[in-house]
């Protein structure tokens, strides 16, 4: 019954002049849990359910949308979306294209061993406000949060290049973060990663091997300590990030920049564009020898995991940058043929009323060789710096400043004293070539970014970083306003 | 479109099944079209009907949300019941009084017809306009043009039932040369206002004028914010401290009644000014009401939804987002208020300076002294002996937006509309006399 519908919208899309066309039903339920306090701050459940019909005519892209999933609707859906096509050739330079045609028939699930939404609203209450209490044990906590985020999306594609695909993707993931309050400052911190949580495709075993109880009141503590810490001191420095930190600075710095869509100029209007060129492939030197970067949309548990993008390419592993040489991009089908490529796999949209574009999957830092005990004994003086609390960087991905929770001084290679407030600075290529040990696989793991915006209307992509600890050399560190 | 009696049966409707003590529903649909350009030549082009049922229920002082896209009677009924469950588990919340009750509700006129019914054929001619007078500039022009209808319902079982419709029409677009970009927007809920070219002609003559951009070593400099600039400064003190919740969990900066800015800025928040994006009631259907936030300087007020007001045993300001929200209320239609200055005025009285077109990327690093970090974007400029005399390239800034606001030493008298896709903003340009500058960046 469902796929005659879908098949009907394909004959109207065909019928009205579309070279190519897909439609997308994608239905997310959610289910959040957020305690603050002590209590539950907001308990919600989510169903989402529509579809989009995306047509190519004369070379331009047309897409529509509804919540309202019928066949009368998604056959309106599909003639806006062959109007909206029309319209975009008004506009138009040279034809859009998509490259071969692509026919896959097949199904994908994220392995889950506990099914999160089949765990009672009490247990994850419970153990919740287990860690909540544990973090305000400690006297300077003025706000203690905890948090629980799951999402199924379960989704069919249908192309007029005869390919049909079901998937079931599931992620969870969840976190705590303690706020101390007094001496006029505020302070905190976040386990395991900032954002409010950690998350990963897989079921409740990502919550459960989390620990939130056992580490509440470490964080609580670290966080009142910070409030008398002295200041990260301002100058150049040797850096050590740990791996969440880490994952963010690769994300912006290099996992934005890689995407081809912004070294296209596609996004110039908003999010921005790469100081990276086309040209650049394979002769660009991005960082040291010790930075190989790898998109992997196969890696069990990272959040960019997936079966196949929404154009209905397969999920691909393969290298961005190779031993510091630029050696890939994330693409799609219409802008890998822009430079003669196959897809990579890298079309993701953010739900059924948004179009595919060119996203991060897992983008990981291989890792190195040192264990992080021999990273600190091998550095004379520096700062090692934890978990993200502020973030920025120019629209082009060169010029960052990153803060971070928490940082300690490095000197004689031991940890000393605890720093807060702690903040650095650089030009990304200038920064990865700095870089001169990546520590070993043992502390290397995938890191969830659930949060990260681009496109209009924007959406929320759900991406990954496997990350181990890294050493910067010469970085300016202690920006302060 | 849904339409008022549509809407409010729908939400009577999921009233009648709820056996909750205390029942609201929101209704939020929109119809909306999006066209995208890059490169001079539209390369997305999208359309979007969505509607969202979200029923909060209330059994003592446990409250739970649940929310649902299908609007159907089957799921209805189906999203009724999953609050309820969903409440059933929730702890008892001592601080919880009570759903608002009904209220008059001030009557809003600024939905224009034209605006709804734009279609994609009306936003490809502004598209083309602004592709066509770039290229003939010999550069290239992004941006995105976005128009469409809004619907807001909220009923709760005290009585309160309350529709309103909206239409919007916003555009960006930023126009590049080989060195330099430009950037303008315009926001308005006429679409027959909109005058592409004009918008186009603003970004191109930005990117000419910043052609081959020359360093400027970081520092600090008297500066000139262009509108747009000032827009993130509100967006980002609102964000930090503007809310009930940050000051009643020790978060904000806010210290009322004593002077936190310069004595010549004063901002409200008033959603029935028809010189911003109106809209008549909050997301509980609590009537907007004006709200003094800085007054001269001083910290005056902050926005209540009805839960942080029955902490603090007030009245709810009307500042309530969407249920669930743990960020607290939120000011969604501020104003700075102008001064006298013309922009020429303002750039004239500066002997070594900056003109900064806009700020991106802004993000806190000290929350509490609201200290943000950002980079200028898309037209940065000298300013020498009172004249814009080259182009610079970007720069990094570190800087409280508290102390930069207690330094303003002008204000146009001109002001802007701005829309960051949820709230909007309406300020002049203003001259810092001082704002710190940290990094530079090769553009």
């Amino acid at each position: 019954m469902m796929r005659d519908m879908y098949a009907r919208a394909l004959d109207v899309a065909r019928g009205g002049g579309a070279s190519y066309a897909d439609i997308r039903v994608v239905r997310r339920e959610s289910q959040t849990v957020a305690t603050k306090n002590g209590r539950v701050e907001a308990l919600s459940q989510g169903d989402d359910l529509g579809f989009g019909v995306r047509v190519l005519v004369d070379g331009s892209w047309g897409f529509a949308s509804s919540s309202n999933l019928n066949g009368q609707e998604i056959e309106r859906a599909t003639r806006l979306a062959l109007r909206i096509a029309r319209a975009s050739t008004r506009v138009r330079l040279a034809p859009m294209e998509i490259g071969q045609p692509l026919v896959i028939t097949d199904s994908y699930h994220t392995p889950t061993k506990v099914d999160p939404f089949a765990v009672s609203l009490d247990e994850k209450i419970q153990a919740l406000l287990a860690a909540d209490e544990a973090m305000r044990r400690v006297k300077a906590i003025g706000v203690a949060e905890a948090g629980f985020e799951t999402l199924r999306e379960t989704k069919t594609f249908a192309s007029t290049e005869g390919s049909y695909i079901d998937q079931v993707i599931t992620m969870t993931g969840g976190g705590i973060e303690a706020l101390a309050v007094g001496d006029g400052d505020v302070q905190k911190r976040s386990y395991p990663n900032s954002f409010g949580r950690q998350m990963g495709t897989g079921g409740y075993e990502i919550v459960q091997e989390m620990d939130l109880l056992g580490n509440a009141p470490r964080i609580a503590e670290e966080a009142a300590a910070l409030l008398t810490a002295p200041q990260c001191p301002s100058g150049v420095t040797t850096v050590i990030l740990d791996a969440t930190q880490l994952a963010l600075q690769l994300h912006e710095s290099c996992g934005h920049a890689v995407e081809l869509d912004r070294v296209l100029g596609y996004e110039a209007g908003f999010a921005g564009t790469s100081f990276l060129k086309p040209e650049d492939l394979g002769s660009y030197r991005y960082g040291s020898e010790q930075v190989s970067i790898i998109a992997d949309a196969t890696v069990p548990g990272g959040l960019g995991t997936y079966g196949y993008d929404d154009e209905g390419v397969p999920a691909q592993r393969y290298p961005i940058i190779q031993n510091g040489m630029l050696a890939g991009f994330l693409t799609s089908r219409e802008t890998a043929s822009r430079l003669g490529q196959a897809s990579s796999g890298a079309a993701r949209a953010d739900g059924w009323n948004r179009i595919p574009i060119v996203r991060m999957t897992n983008v990981n830092l291989e890792p190195g060789t040192c264990s992080f005990g021999d990273l600190v004994s091998d550095t004379d003086e520096g700062i090692y710096m934890q978990t993200n609390k502020s973030w920025s960087i120019d629209d082009r991905r060169l010029n960052f400043q990153f803060g971070t929770e928490i940082a300690w001084e490095v000197k004689g290679g031991k940890l000393g004293r605890m720093l807060k407030n702690a903040t650095y600075t650089g030009i990304t290529p200038q920064f990865w070539a700095s870089c001169d040990t990546v520590c070993s696989r043992e502390h290397w793991s995938v890191w969830g970014t659930p949060n990260c915006g681009k496109g209009q209307p924007e959406q929320i992509a759900r991406v990954g970083h496997g990350t181990a600890p890294a050493r910067f050399r010469k970085v300016r560190v202690g920006v302060l306003g | 479109m849904l339409g008022q009696e549509h809407s409010l049966a729908t939400l009577q409707q999921a009233l009648a099944l709820s056996t909750a003590d205390q029942t609201e529903v929101l209704l939020l649909a929109q119809d909306s079209g999006l066209t995208r350009f890059a490169n001079n030549a539209i390369h997305q082009n999208v359309a979007e009907t969505n509607a969202e049922l979200r029923v909060r229920t209330v059994l003592g002082k446990r409250v739970g949300v649940a929310s649902t896209h299908d609007v159907s009677s089957g799921g209805i009924a189906r999203v009724v019941e999953t609050a309820r469950e969903i409440t059933r588990f929730q702890a008892e919340n001592g601080d919880f009084k009570s759903l608002p009750p009904p209220e008059p509700i001030a009557t809003v006129a600024a939905y224009f017809e034209c605006t709804a019914q734009w279609g994609p054929e009306g936003r490809a001619r502004w598209a083309a306009a602004v592709c066509r007078l770039a290229a003939e500039a010999g550069l290239s022009a992004a941006g995105a043009f976005q128009t469409g209808r809004y619907e807001v319902a909220v009923a709760n079982s005290l009585g309160v039932s309350a529709y309103y419709a909206s239409a919007l029409a916003e555009l960006n677009a930023t126009v590049m040369s080989e060195s330099s970009s430009g950037y303008a927007e315009f926001v308005s809920m006429d679409a027959n206002s909109v005058d592409a070219e004009a918008l186009g002609r603003e970004a191109i003559e930005r990117a000419l004028r910043g052609r081959q951009p020359a360093d400027l070593a970081p520092g600090e400099y008297p500066v000139v914010l262009e509108s747009y600039a000032v827009g993130d400064m509100l967006d980002n003190l609102a964000y930090l401290g503007f809310s009930a919740l940050a000051l009643q969990e020790g978060r904000s900066f806010m210290r009322l009644g004593e002077r936190i800015m310069g004595g010549n800025i004063s901002i409200w928040d008033d959603a029935l000014d028809r010189t911003g994006v109106p809209m008549p009631f909050d997301y509980e259907g609590v009537p907007k009401r004006h709200l003094d936030i800085i007054e001269d300087g001083m910290a005056q007020g902050v926005a209540y939804d009805s839960y942080t007001a029955g902490r603090d045993g007030k009245q709810s300001t009307g500042h309530a987002l969407p249920a669930p929200n743990s960020w607290g209320p939120y000011p969604m239609n501020q104003f700075l208020e102008p001064g006298e200055a013309t922009r020429e005025q303002m750039i004239a009285s500066v002997d070594r300076g900056l003109l900064v077109t806009r700020f991106w990327y802004t993000r806190p690093v000290e929350p509490l002294r609201a200290v943000i970090t950002g980079m200028t974007r898309d037209g940065t400029f000298l300013i020498e002996r009172g004249e814009v005399t080259r182009p610079v390239k970007n720069l990094r800034f570190t800087e409280s937006y508290l102390d930069a606001m207690s330094r303003v030493e002008m204000l146009s008298r001109a002001t802007r509309l701005g829309y960051n896709g949820y709230a909007a903003t309406r300020v002049p340009a203003i001259k810092v006399s001082s704002f710190r500058f940290t990094g530079v960046t090769e553009h």
